[in-house]
């Protein structure tokens, strides 16, 4: 069941939009925007609002990067893979989280609190390697500016 | 040169509000063009200028505007979209430009849809670039809607006109133009076949116009200086101002306004040099999709034109630099496995040869390369570039050629060490 809130914000992105399957995109980060992430379920009850078929919609919640179709942590790290990145080690900044988490790219950390992924080209090459810590992005990363974050954001290790 | 697209940006406040735009001459291009010419007349004035699309493909701006149909077709509202998706990696311009100045884009958007008789604008904004790109718009727009420079009659000339921000969800091929239209739509961003080319069946079936955001901002100067004044701006064949970008291992990366026609070694001056310690070894000169330049290469004037003449690519113009620490083969297995992952699935030599592609290079990376291993991507690359319907495929196979035509030792230095021989480097 949509809450009484993300039918709102559907409502709205569809007033908005040319008709109602434009809107689908917009109605999808507005919900994961309150859930975290895109259930089955979600899926379903969404498409009915937009007079879409589950499946139909479903085709273009799996086929867009930033919309999560598995539950993810509190806070998702995405580090850039992209060219620039990896010239100045971006592979061994991933290994390095992946270390301090203790999880593999992809992964969720046990209590829930992070998500660690790779993503594409963040547009941010003159201040590479980058990555972007939900909506924010890190620039000039180093492994101290990534033990300081973990320390003052995940309140985990350190 | 004397900044054109940069002229308003300060180094100590980061966004350009709409009066300092104004107080700087902002909006008067948008002015005159309402005021002293026609829609067609803009469309002449921007083709006389020698404007070139800047968002990879170089496609004439002005003759782009030209083949929409005739007003007597029913097909209604005509509909310009600007593409501020930027995902090509090692591009970071037009967020730059939309993040410092968002108003010469704005007023480029309006000159555009004035003159291709528009009523509705979308602003195309990459998913990830939702703080502050998106923010920085959606503010400029209420601003614009304020001053009258938005909405209906605007500034009494009768014209009506919306612009919409359409927030995307991150997928590579939303940058193309057949794709963007199917991701408005709510759909997957497929490419369509053509014809019907979008201007005369775009977004929902109406004439749709898609640009990059650089190429807007270049309108309100043409429109105020004129099309000679632009022309001469350049240095080689290829008129106007370009957002250069360089990165990699250089003293100062960063993005760069210089004449069109400047060449790599121009560029890497302007950033510096490389940094102490760092030769350099090559240059993807506009983004992922475009060949590799080597040290033989850099006095070539990075434009469109002169690119073409030595079988290269612009693309967008912001270079990637590739440093004697830097392994071609792996760097190139890196816009592989990019390529392979964006892939929209649609066509089969893209969706199958890509990942294929990307294999025969991880193996190659971790010593199980073999004798054949560079003949058989050769023929790979050319198996799926020309077979697919959009050019993100041939796009993505040109570094391999390219890397297989200047870099071929390193491949056989992988194949023969049975390793990386720049693994001890990183």
């Amino acid at each position: 069941m949509l809450t009484d809130a993300e039918r709102h914000d559907i409502e709205n992105e569809i007033a908005a939009s040319w008709d109602k399957r434009a809107a689908c995109i917009s109605a999808l980060r507005a919900v994961q925007a309150r859930r975290g992430w895109i259930s089955d379920e979600a899926i379903r009850d969404i498409a009915a609002m937009l007079e879409m078929s589950t499946d139909e919609l479903d085709a273009v919640a799996t086929f867009y990067n930033l919309i999560y179709r598995h539950p993810v942590g509190k806070h998702v790290v995405k580090v850039c893979d992209g060219a620039v990145c990896w010239i100045l080690g971006s592979r061994n900044l991933m290994q390095y989280l992946e270390q301090k988490l203790g999880i593999e790219s992809g992964g969720t950390t046990g209590d829930g609190l992070v998500t660690l992924l790779p993503i594409c080209c963040v547009g941010d090459c003159d201040h590479a390697p980058v990555m972007m810590v939900d909506g924010t992005t890190i620039r000039d990363l180093t492994p101290e500016r990534i033990d300081e974050l973990i320390a003052s954001r995940f309140e985990v290790g350190g | 040169m004397e900044p054109v697209l940069t002229r308003n940006f300060r180094k100590d406040r980061p966004t350009t509000s709409l009066r300092e735009y104004e107080a700087a001459g902002g909006y008067q291009g948008l002015r005159r063009a309402l005021k002293e010419h026609t829609p067609d007349e803009v469309i002449g004035i921007v083709s006389n200028s020698g404007l070139r699309g800047r968002g990879g493909a170089g496609f004439p701006t002005g003759q782009k505007w030209q083949s929409l149909p005739p007003m007597d077709e029913p097909a209604r509202p005509r509909i310009v979209i600007a593409n501020l998706d930027e995902m090509e990696p090692g591009t970071f311009k037009d967020r730059y430009l939309v993040e410092n100045d968002p108003h010469q884009f704005l007023e480029g958007l309006l000159i555009a849809g004035y003159a291709c008789r528009s009523e509705l604008a979308y602003v195309f904004i990459r998913g990830e670039y939702l703080t502050p790109p998106a923010g920085i718009v959606e503010h400029a727009l209420v601003e614009a809607r304020d001053a009258g420079y938005l909405g209906r009659d605007i500034l009494g000339s009768g014209w009506n006109y919306e612009v919409h921000i359409h927030l995307s969800a991150g997928r590579y091929m939303c940058g193309e133009a057949m794709g963007i239209l199917n991701a408005m739509e709510g759909k997957r961003a497929i490419p369509r076949t053509k014809p019907p080319y979008e201007v005369t069946s775009g977004a929902w079936g109406r004439p749709t116009v898609v640009n990059n955001v650089e190429t807007f901002c270049c309108v309100p100067h043409i429109i105020l200086n004129g099309p000679e004044w632009f022309r001469k701006i350049g240095k080689a064949k290829d008129a106007g101002p370009k957002i250069y970008g360089i990165s990699g291992r250089v003293k100062r990366p960063g993005s760069y306004e210089l004449p069109m026609g400047t060449t790599l070694r121009e560029l890497l001056d302007h950033a510096g040099g490389m940094l102490d310690g760092y030769q350099f070894k090559a240059a993807l000169p506009g983004g992922a999709s475009t060949m590799y330049l080597d040290d033989s290469e850099m006095d070539v004037p990075l434009e469109f034109e002169s690119l073409r003449e030595i079988h290269c690519y612009f693309g967008t113009g912001t270079a990637i630099i590739a440093d004697d620490t830097t392994c071609i083969v792996g760097l190139t297995h890196n816009l592989q496995q990019f390529y392979a992952r964006e892939s929209c699935g649609w066509c089969t030599p893209c969706r199958d040869g890509l990942p294929w592609i990307e294999k025969l290079y991880r193996d190659q990376e971790e010593g199980r390369g073999e004798a054949g291993d560079p003949e058989l991507l050769m023929e790979l690359s050319r198996s799926i570039h020309g077979n697919t319907f959009c050019a993100l495929a041939l796009g993505a196979v040109v570094s391999v050629e390219s890397s297989l035509t200047k870099f071929r030792s390193e491949y056989d230095d992988h194949i023969r060490l049975h390793r990386c021989p720049f693994e001890d480097q990183r």
